[in-house]
């Protein structure tokens, strides 16, 4: 009945996630508290991409005209679909897990239950997605009305900013599990989320970049999950899907692994 | 009883060590928790209370010893464990964001109880709490004694057969804390198995039939209230009253401050 010594336990944490579908109770709960906000944050969904679309879009894109055969506007929509879907993941997963693990100790609850590390953490993750799914609509709603869509294929591109999100939200979540406060973010946002907005493809081709910088930016995901949506939502038709697809969702595989190890050794010390 | 399960201890600890960087906070504790009973462990702040708490519930993986907690290896099993007991931590962790029947719901569904199955449970639980006319209340709104009470229930909501609870009423008035004896009596009388840790030698001496006294991560002795008294009465002679809780512990851990 009595169990035997345990094994030192770095070399648990060091184990692979176990999956399982508890991970619905904490999406759940976040859920229930979005919903309690939802307006002003489904509002500001819509705020933000409008202004981009009108500065970007109108303003820059009555000097620049078209991208190939593609007016600005509607390039910069396509886009803008793919960054906000990053921004909008990485920021739940950053700052809001933050606050659920540390100042409201939320998780900490959810320990005394029972859930796993691995439960909290998957469900942070895709809840996280989650949001980049609601905040890419809002811009594809937008772009629709201004009828800068192709057509009814945009709506394909909801999976792919889906498994876009759990990418960004695994790799966010890394930062989150070895961060001692907010400020730490910042880092982040420097170093890895802003060169990679610039770099991928949202506001000028890739192919405009030296050759060296654009295969640098092809090692991060953003540049992928643009490749395939801005196709689906302009009325084109995405190349090479397969490819691009694998390249969020290694991003969300082996950074989920990371991050959930990491998580263990500081949550079950 | 029959049931071979309840035969078992609640917990059975025996040589559990847990060391932070080469130290050891909890140095080789043998425990034993019979069901049905309220035991409490006493320490000074530091004394590995919350760790050997933490290590019941599975949250701190031990580095030595055997750890039972109701007939399941600890921490191997701890989820399951942890499915049949309720938590009462010392820091307030409740949703803020939640009203208080929210909070009881939301909490319900970490255990896969839906809404539907534990609503009739959430009426009773907040009577029980005196929480009835505050239950579409929101947390930031309550009393530190209300939300103490709603974090109570909270770690009843899964009718749990042991509850361990870390400082119960630290930080409450006298009337919240009679309150909250008044339940933990009440739940020690349904035949739950209690473990709580305190600073107070009263709540020790009115709620627990044994206690452990913690010091430096050692049990420095385990017995009930009165044969620890009593055993101690014999070294303090030169009381001119009678010896009581607080005198046993300050001649096992000494007067010196911990922090």
């Amino acid at each position: 009945m009595t169990a035997a010594v345990p094994p030192p336990r770095d070399a648990a944490h060091r184990r692979l996630p176990r999956l399982s579908l508890r991970f619905l109770a904490v999406w759940r709960r976040n859920l229930r508290v979005w919903r309690r906000l939802m307006l002003p944050s489904i509002l500001g969904h819509f705020g933000e991409p409008v202004l981009y679309l009108l500065a970007f879009g109108y303003g820059l894109g009555a000097l620049i005209g078209h991208v190939g055969e593609m007016e600005y506007i509607v390039f910069i929509a396509s886009g803008i679909v793919c960054s906000s879907a990053m921004f909008t993941s990485s920021f739940e997963a950053l700052y809001s897990a933050y606050t659920r693990m540390e100042t409201q100790q939320t998780w900490a609850a959810m320990l005394g239950a029972p859930l796993d590390v691995d439960d909290i953490v998957l469900g942070e993750a895709v809840w996280a997605a989650s949001k980049s799914l609601v905040s890419a609509s809002a811009i594809l709603v937008v772009a629709g009305a201004l009828g800068l869509l192709g057509g009814w294929q945009a709506v394909l591109a909801l999976p792919v900013i889906l498994l876009a999100g759990l990418g960004f939200a695994c790799t966010a979540l890394i930062v989150t599990a070895v961060s001692r406060s907010y400020d730490f973010f910042m880092y982040y946002f420097t170093l890895v989320l802003t060169p990679m907005l610039l770099l991928s493809g949202v506001f000028f081709p890739v192919d405009q970049l030296p050759a060296l910088i654009g295969t640098l930016a092809y090692l991060l995901p953003l540049a992928h999950v643009v490749e395939v949506v801005r196709p689906l939502v302009t009325g084109g038709t995405p190349e090479a899907v397969a490819l691009h697809l694998a390249v969020p969702a290694a991003y969300a595989v082996v950074s989920f692994t990371i991050a959930s190890r990491l998580f263990r050794r500081r949550l079950l010390r | 009883m029959t049931d071979p399960a309840a035969t078992t201890p609640a917990v059975l600890a025996e040589g559990l060590v847990k060391r932070y960087g080469g130290v050891a906070v909890v140095d080789g504790i043998d425990l034993t928790v019979r069901r049905g009973e309220c035991f409490g462990l006493l320490g000074p702040n530091g004394a590995g209370k919350t760790t050997t708490l933490r290590m019941l519930l599975g949250l701190t993986p031990p580095d030595g010893g055997r750890l039972t907690v109701l007939g399941e290896p600890v921490p191997l099993r701890a989820r399951e464990v942890r499915a049949r007991v309720g938590v009462v931590p010392q820091a307030d962790n409740l949703d803020p964001d939640f009203t208080v029947r929210e909070n009881l719901i939301t909490y319900a569904s970490y255990f896969g109880l839906s809404k539907r199955e534990v609503g009739p449970r959430i009426d009773a639980l907040l009577e029980f709490a005196a929480l009835d006319q505050r239950s579409a209340a929101r947390v930031p709104t309550l009393s530190g004694g209300m939300k103490r009470r709603l974090t109570l229930v909270r770690a009843l909501i899964n009718d749990p057969e042991l509850v361990v609870l870390d400082e119960p009423s630290t930080g409450l008035d006298p009337q919240a804390r009679q309150h909250i004896w008044q339940r933990l009596r009440q739940l020690r009388a349904d035949g739950r198995t209690l473990i709580l840790t305190t600073h107070y030698m009263d709540e020790a001496e009115r709620l627990c039939d044994r206690l452990a006294i913690m010091d430096r991560g050692r049990v420095v002795a385990c017995d009930t209230p009165e044969a620890l008294v009593a055993a101690a009465a014999a070294g303090l002679r030169y009381l001119q009253r009678p010896a009581n809780l607080e005198d046993v512990f300050l001649q096992l851990t000494g007067h010196d401050l911990r922090e």
